[in-house]
């Protein structure tokens, strides 16, 4: 097979990277060089400044506030995520009673139904979903308030986005609100390639459901869920946490900049402020969090690998 | 342990009885009595998920079809009468059908180009031996987990250098090189998993490697195009942070940018049942679609997640 390899070789590889390379992996390289700048992103001028834009940041409250708004981010959203989405995972794959004469592992009646809907707002751009809670918490005429009003609750009438201590919970909820169907599809694949003898022996064995879960379930889905963990924390500190916090909250960034996250502070300063060269800064600043997040789960998490 | 329960649908906490016939351990009986409980409890956390979710979804049905007064009013009433106008409205007069013709072209445009430049590159990465593949292979896996909005900003002038700020077909180049790290990746890992055999008859038979490929290896290559496929579909669908930097001439919106700018507009107008049912109207699609190919849309979002 060696007749006009490397010919064949190049040329399905050229395009393919040659975009690649132009498009990604230049702008990468380039925005690490500018960091070092002092270029505004309007004029073609710019000369070296060494660490200026770095020790800028490090005086910076707002940077430090979207850093502090991206960890939560990372670490939040996507434990309480993974928190509900296994235990609706389990309650659908395993956590049904025992019928005379089935099988000894069941779902809850009805589980293909929850995954569909569970299912629902994953298909869904985070841009339309965000638009449609930032409408839902509107205080006065949005959703969630009105149907408060409507149980009887007219005391509890918060403002929601716009109060600086909860817009950023507010943000956080609509991204696990968008994120756990995911995860419970994800996680229900993974259960069902458990084999049901192990649950059998675990049941022989008296085992209660929660211990099943802790003792059996976990353990040999632990795989799954560390790469979902270290999935669901880049989306969470990237795309996603731009589009919910620049789409709803205010400013963009939330009152007293209560929901910046690093990701908007360097839109907002490339393209709002014309100072590009700080903004690849923050930038840079969010890359070293990104892969120290994602070394940090994968090193915590690392267990012996069990083989089923 | 043959211990069965009368099945207790939903939460009912009255229906839920205990039945114990021969059960060997004495102690089961309590464990049961809480297992019941359990049950009701969770089952019951799974019917409010259920409701979370879709509430917020026929909430805004619901409302696209309401008049304005009634939007504020009372949120949560049935419409009086169902106001289509509102539809036709947004469909024309605030653009939703440029919007989604845009949407269409460039999703349409990036989707072909990433199938056809990621395979082409996950074939080569994954079958043949040269200096140099693992090193591509990495580049390309490594932009799987590096910020973009870190690219976006020197992305963004090079994009203008080249002319193509604000172009359906810039965006559709730019679309493509951020689809193919993970193209690259779940495609790569699928063709090794293809028998060389195949290929090696049809090179034997005379075929160029590039026949081979085009008539062998990719119709062999289905169901992985159709999953990584059905992911970028979505993905580029769904698409927010790319346009709104690199696209950001009013006629050439995306949807999602489109829906985010009425927002505004309509904020000053103050249309917004109008904007309800544009919102409405980019969901249903991409609903509709998921409900007749669940299984396909399911397998292709979680393939690469389980790999």
């Amino acid at each position: 097979m060696q007749h006009g390899k490397y010919r064949f070789i190049v040329g399905f590889l050229a395009v393919p990277l040659g975009l690649y390379a132009l498009f990604v992996v230049w702008p990468f390289i380039q925005s690490i060089y500018y960091s070092f700048t002092d270029w505004t992103g309007l004029s073609p001028d710019f000369k070296m400044v060494g660490f200026d834009n770095y020790s800028r940041m490090l005086d910076d409250d707002i940077f430090w506030k979207s850093l502090q708004h991206s960890v939560m981010f990372a670490l939040l959203v996507p434990f309480v995520t993974l928190g509900l989405a296994l235990f609706f995972a389990f309650m659908i794959n395993v956590g049904g009673r025992r019928r005379r004469g089935g099988p000894a592992i069941t779902g809850v009646r009805g589980s293909a139904f929850y995954k569909i809907v569970y299912f629902f707002p994953q298909v869904l751009s985070i841009a339309i979903v965000a638009l449609l809670f930032a409408f839902a918490y509107n205080p006065d005429s949005g959703a969630i308030n009105s149907l408060l009003r409507g149980i009887g609750l007219d005391s509890i009438q918060p403002l929601w986005l716009g109060d600086p201590n909860l817009a950023l919970w507010c943000v956080m909820a609509v991204l696990v609100w968008s994120t756990v169907g995911f995860f419970v599809v994800l996680f229900s694949a993974g259960m069902a390639s458990i084999p049901a003898e192990l649950y059998e022996a675990a049941l022989l064995d008296g085992a209660s459901r929660f211990t099943t879960f802790f003792k059996v379930t976990l353990p040999l889905l632990w795989d799954t869920v560390q790469s979902g963990w270290v999935y669901m924390g880049i989306l969470a500190l990237g795309a996603e946490s731009f589009a919910v916090v620049q789409i709803m909250t205010t400013g963009p960034g939330g009152p007293d900049y209560s929901t910046t996250v690093m990701v908007l502070y360097v839109y907002q300063k490339a393209f709002r402020d014309g100072q590009a060269a700080y903004a690849t800064t923050i930038g840079v600043a969010l890359l070293i969090v990104t892969l120290a997040f994602a070394a940090v789960v994968m090193r915590l998490g690392r267990r012996e690998r069990l083989e089923y | 342990m043959k211990t069965t329960e009368t099945p207790a649908p939903v939460p009912a906490e009255s229906g839920a009885t205990v039945r114990k016939t021969d059960g060997p351990a004495g102690g089961a009986r309590k464990t049961k009595k809480e297992g019941t409980t359990l049950n009701v409890f969770s089952h019951g956390i799974l019917v409010i998920w259920a409701i979370m979710v879709a509430m917020p979804l026929v909430w805004a049905v619901m409302t696209s079809f309401k008049d304005d007064a009634s939007i504020f009013g009372s949120p949560w009433s049935l419409p009086d009468k169902l106001h289509f106008d509102n539809w036709s409205r947004a469909w024309s007069q605030a653009h939703m059908s440029d919007y989604f013709l845009n949407t269409v072209l460039v999703v349409g445009g990036s989707l072909v180009g990433t199938l056809v430049l990621g395979s082409m590159a996950a074939y080569v990465l994954a079958r043949f031996d040269f200096p140099g593949n693992r090193f591509i292979y990495y580049l390309f896996i490594g932009g799987m987990s590096f910020p973009i909005m870190l690219a976006l900003v020197p992305l963004f002038y090079v994009v203008d250098n080249m002319g193509l700020l604000n172009t359906i077909h810039g965006l559709i180049l730019v679309y493509i090189a951020y689809s193919l790290p993970f193209t690259v990746f779940f495609l790569t890992a699928f063709f090794r998993t293809l028998p060389t055999s195949v290929a090696e008859a049809a090179f034997v038979d005379g075929a160029s490697h590039t026949r081979t490929f085009f008539q062998v290896m990719l119709p062999m290559a289905k169901p992985g195009l159709i999953s990584v496929g059905i992911f970028n579909f979505l993905g580029q669908w769904n698409q927010y942070m790319l346009p709104t930097v690199l696209n950001t001439d009013p006629d050439k919106h995306v949807l999602t940018q489109g829906l985010v700018q009425l927002a505004v507009s309509q904020g000053y107008k103050g249309d917004w049942s109008g904007l309800f049912a544009g919102l409405v109207m980019a969901m249903l699609p991409v609903l509709a679609a998921y409900i007749v190919f669940q299984r396909q849309v399911v397998q292709g979002l979680t393939a690469g997640a389980l790999k």
